[in-house]
C-alpha cells in the first residue's frame, strides 16, 4: 500500500469509461443510435428529470456513446467530468455561457484560434460580454486587463498560430487571486504532452476535431472541469452558488461540489443551447483517442525533424516552433510540455505572400485546408483564411505576418515531407533566388 | 441549511426541499475526509418523495465549522444535538465507513430516537494502516490517492459513471482534496479506534440495513458479519460495487435505501 494504484495514460486511452457491453459483450465502444430512453416506470421518468436520479434521457442532454469519449476525456486530462460537444467552439460558448452573462468581461490571449478571436469581438458584445486581449508572453498584462466584472482568463497551451506558451501556473495564481478561473484551449497539445489542470488550469476545451479524432472525417469539441475552483469562495458565479429556478431552486455547488460546472453545463447548456455531439461522431473521436499516445509522440518526431530542414533552407526566413532553442519560450516549452510541442509550428516564407501562395500550390503532399492535428500533413497561410476577419492591428497583436506559413506535420514518412518542402520552397522563390 | 449546534455552523443538505420536521426525517452521514455531495444521488429521491433531509457535513467538513471531533463516540453523541438544532424528534440514520460507525453507535446509545439504521460500506472494524493513517495527519497527498484508490471498486477505476460524463476517480480525489488539511487523517483515526461492540448490537432494536459493495477493499463483505447479528437486519449486496457504492452505483444504492428508509 505504498502507493496509489492507478490505470495508467495509455491504459486510459484505450479503456476509461467504458466496460465490455453486457448484453453481447462487444468489445468496442458501441453506438447507441438512438434518440432516448424507455423510463421504468412514472417515477423514474420524473426522477431522472429532477436530478434525482443519474441516467440517460434524450441524447441532446447525453447518450451512452458519447458519455464514453467524456469520460474519457476527463480521466486523460485528470478532471472530474466532461461534455462533449457538436464543435470545438461550441465548447468554448458552453464554457463562457456557463460561467456568466450579461455584463460579463474576459481577459484573453492575443494568440488564440481565429474563431476564437471573432467570438470574444465580434460575437460576444452583442450578448453583452466584453473581453480584453493581452499578449501572452505578458503575464503581468493579465494582472492589470482584469476588472470587477472579469469572469474568465482564457488562452491556449500553444499560441495560435506563433506557438507562444503562457506561464501557465503564473497566469493561475493571477486570476485566482481575482477570483476567476482559468480555462486554456489544449487542442494543440492534447493531454499526451500537456495536462494543463497539473500547472493551475481549472478548465480545458478541445477541439476534438484535431489530434483527439486525428483521422480528420469528424467536427467535435470537449469542455473538461477539474473539479479545482472553488465557486463558493469566489463569490462571482450565481450560475453554480445560488438557487437556479430552471431546475426547481437547484444550487449547484452546494449539491454536486466539486462537480458543480459540468452538472450545471450539461444540465442547463445542453438542455438549452442543445449543441450537442452525435454518438456517430463519438465514437469516431474514440477511434483516435486509443491511439493517442502512439501517434502524437511520432508527430512530434517528424515535426522535429521538418523544423530541424526548415531552418536550414535559405528560403526561409524564420521558423517558430517551441522546441527550437530559437523559439522564445524554448525554455518555458521544457517544463510545460516535456514530451515535445506538438507538431503544428509557422514559418515564414521570403518573398512574402506571392511566394507564400506559389509555396503552398506546389506542394503534394501537405494539403492546403482549414484544418490541423491531422494524420496527413496540412499547410495554411493564416493571414488570408484562417485569420482574414483580424484586422491589421489585430493580426500584428498575434503575430500573424503576411509571410507566415503555418504546417500540421502528419506521421507520413519524414524524408518524403522534407522532399515536398524541399521542392515547393524551390518552386516558391524567384529564379535567381533558387539558384543559389 | 445551516443551523447552529454546541455554538458552531453546522451544514446539512436538504435534497433541493426545506427541511420539514414534521415527516419523517433522514440523516445522511458521509465517511472519512468526504462532505454531503457523496449522497447526490441518494437524498433528492428521497426528498422529493416526503421525507426530510439532513445531509450532514461532519464537524471540520465541507461547509461546517470545525474543529473535526476526533472519536465516533462524540460524533454519535453531535447527531442528537443536531436533531435537537433541526427540531427533529427523531430519524432515520444512514451513514458511510465512518458515517455507518456513527450512525450504528448513535442508534445504540438512544435507540428511542433512532427509526431506522442503512450502513453503507460498513464493518464491524476498520483497521487503518499506518502510512495511510500518517499521510492523513500531515495531511499529504498520498492519503487522498490511496483512499479513492482502494475506495473505488476494480471496476469503477475504469469509470462507467451512471451519472453521465463523470470521472469518478478525479471526482473522489478533488473531493478530498477540498478537505481540510489532516482532516481526513482525524476521522481515520477515529475509526482505527472503534471497534463495534457486542454490546452495542444488542442494544439495536430498530429496522436496519447493511448496503455492501461485492468488490469493496476497504471493508470487505466478510468484514461486515457480526453487524448482520443486528436484530431484523437485512444485507443487501451490491454486485462490482466497492466502497464507494453511492457513487460508483447509485441508482441501486437508491434502490438499496429505500427498501427501508
Amino acid at each position: 500500500m505504498a502507493e496509489a494504484n492507478f490505470a495508467k495514460f495509455d491504459t486510459l486511452s484505450l479503456h476509461a469509461g467504458q466496460h465490455p457491453d453486457p448484453l453481447f459483450g462487444a468489445r468496442a465502444v458501441p453506438i447507441y443510435q438512438t434518440t432516448s430512453y424507455v423510463f421504468r416506470d412514472t417515477d423514474h421518468a420524473a426522477a431522472l428529470f429532477n436530478l434525482e436520479r443519474a441516467g440517460h434521457i434524450y441524447s441532446r442532454i447525453s447518450n451512452p456513446t458519447v458519455a464514453v469519449l467524456e469520460e474519457r476525456l476527463a480521466a486523460l486530462e485528470g478532471g472530474v467530468g466532461c461534455v462533449a460537444t457538436a464543435s470545438g467552439q461550441a465548447a468554448l460558448f458552453l464554457g463562457i455561457a456557463t460561467l456568466m452573462g450579461q455584463g460579463g468581461h474576459i481577459v484573453s490571449s492575443a494568440s488564440i484560434y481565429g474563431g476564437s478571436h471573432n467570438l470574444f469581438t465580434h460575437t460576444l458584445p452583442r450578448f453583452g460580454i466584453a473581453t480584453t486581449f493581452v499578449h501572452p508572453r505578458d503575464t503581468d498584462g493579465f494582472k492589470r486587463a482584469l476588472r470587477p466584472e472579469t469572469r474568465l482568463v482564457f488562452g491556449e497551451t500553444l499560441g495560435n498560430p506563433g506557438l507562444e506558451i503562457m506561464d501557465l501556473p503564473a497566469v493561475a495564481t493571477i486570476a485566482h487571486k481575482h477570483g476567476v478561473p482559468l480555462m486554456v484551449d489544449n487542442t494543440f497539445a492534447t493531454p499526451y504532452l500537456c495536462r494543463p489542470f497539473e500547472h493551475g488550469v481549472d478548465l480545458v476545451i478541445h477541439s476534438a476535431t484535431k489530434f483527439l479524432g486525428g483521422h480528420g472525417v469528424a467536427i467535435a469539441g470537449a469542455l473538461i472541469d477539474s473539479g479545482r475552483f472553488d465557486w463558493e469562495a469566489s463569490g462571482k458565479f450565481p450560475t453554480l452558488t445560488e438557487p437556479y429556478a430552471g431546475y426547481h431552486g437547484l444550487d449547484f455547488a452546494e449539491e454536486f461540489g466539486p462537480g458543480a460546472f459540468i452538472m450545471r453545463a450539461r444540465a442547463e447548456g445542453l438542455r438549452d443551447f442543445g449543441a450537442t455531439m452525435a454518438p456517430q461522431t463519438a465514437f469516431y473521436i474514440l477511434q483516435g483517442v486509443e491511439t493517442l499516445h502512439v501517434r502524437v509522440p511520432r508527430h512530434v518526431a517528424n515535426a522535429r525533424r521538418v523544423a530541424e530542414y526548415l531552418t536550414r533552407n535559405p528560403a526561409v526566413e524564420w521558423v517558430s516552433y517551441p522546441d527550437l532553442p530559437s523559439h522564445p519560450d524554448h525554455e518555458r516549452a521544457k517544463k510545460l510540455l516535456p514530451k515535445g510541442s506538438g507538431s503544428i509550428f509557422s514559418f515564414g516564407i521570403k518573398g512574402g505572400r506571392e511566394a507564400g501562395r506559389r509555396f503552398i500550390e506546389s506542394l503534394q503532399l501537405f494539403s492546403h485546408l482549414a484544418n490541423v492535428g491531422d494524420a496527413k500533413s496540412l499547410v495554411i497561410h493564416p493571414a488570408s483564411t484562417t485569420h482574414q476577419q483580424m484586422d491589421a492591428a489585430a493580426l500584428k497583436a498575434a503575430g500573424i505576418g503576411e509571410e507566415l506559413v503555418r504546417l500540421s506535420v502528419g506521421l507520413e514518412d519524414p524524408d518524403d515531407l522534407v522532399e515536398d518542402l524541399s521542392r515547393a520552397l524551390r518552386a516558391a522563390q524567384p529564379r535567381r533566388m533558387a539558384a543559389e | 441549511m445551516e443551523l447552529r449546534v454546541q455554538g458552531k455552523t453546522v451544514y446539512a443538505a436538504t435534497g433541493g426541499k426545506a427541511f420539514d420536521s414534521a415527516l419523517p426525517a433522514i440523516v445522511f452521514m458521509h465517511g472519512a475526509g468526504m462532505d454531503h455531495t457523496v449522497w447526490a444521488l441518494q437524498t433528492r429521491w428521497f426528498a422529493w418523495h416526503g421525507r426530510s433531509v439532513l445531509a450532514l457535513d461532519l464537524p471540520g467538513h465541507g461547509r461546517s465549522d470545525g474543529p473535526a471531533l476526533d472519536t465516533i463516540d462524540a460524533l454519535a453523541e453531535w447527531v442528537f444535538a443536531v436533531l435537537d438544532a433541526a427540531g427533529a424528534k427523531g430519524a432515520a440514520l444512514a451513514g458511510h465507513s465512518m458515517g455507518a460507525f456513527i450512525a450504528l453507535e448513535a442508534a445504540a446509545r438512544r435507540p428511542e430516537r433512532v427509526r431506522a439504521l442503512a450502513l453503507c460500506g460498513c464493518a464491524a472494524e476498520m483497521p487503518v494502516s499506518e502510512k495511510l493513517l500518517n499521510a492523513g495527519l500531515a495531511g499529504e497527498h498520498l492519503a487522498y490517492e490511496l483512499i479513492t484508490a482502494w475506495g473505488l471498486g476494480r471496476r469503477a477505476q475504469m469509470g462507467g459513471a451512471e451519472a453521465p460524463g463523470t470521472w469518478m476517480s478525479g471526482g473522489a480525489l478533488r473531493l478530498l482534496e477540498h478537505g481540510r488539511k489532516g482532516v481526513v487523517g482525524i476521522d481515520l483515526r477515529a475509526c482505527d479506534r472503534y471497534k463495534v461492540s457486542a454490546a452495542a448490537i444488542q442494544k439495536i432494536k430498530v429496522p436496519a440495513v447493511l448496503v455492501l459493495g461485492s468488490h469493496d477493499r476497504m471493508s470487505p463483505v466478510k468484514a461486515a458479519a457480526p453487524l448482520a447479528a443486528i436484530s431484523g437486519a437485512k444485507t443487501i449486496v451490491i454486485d462490482q460495487a466497492g466502497h464507494m457504492m453511492m457513487i460508483e452505483q447509485p441508482g441501486r444504492t437508491l434502490d438499496a435505501l429505500r427498501t427501508l428508509l
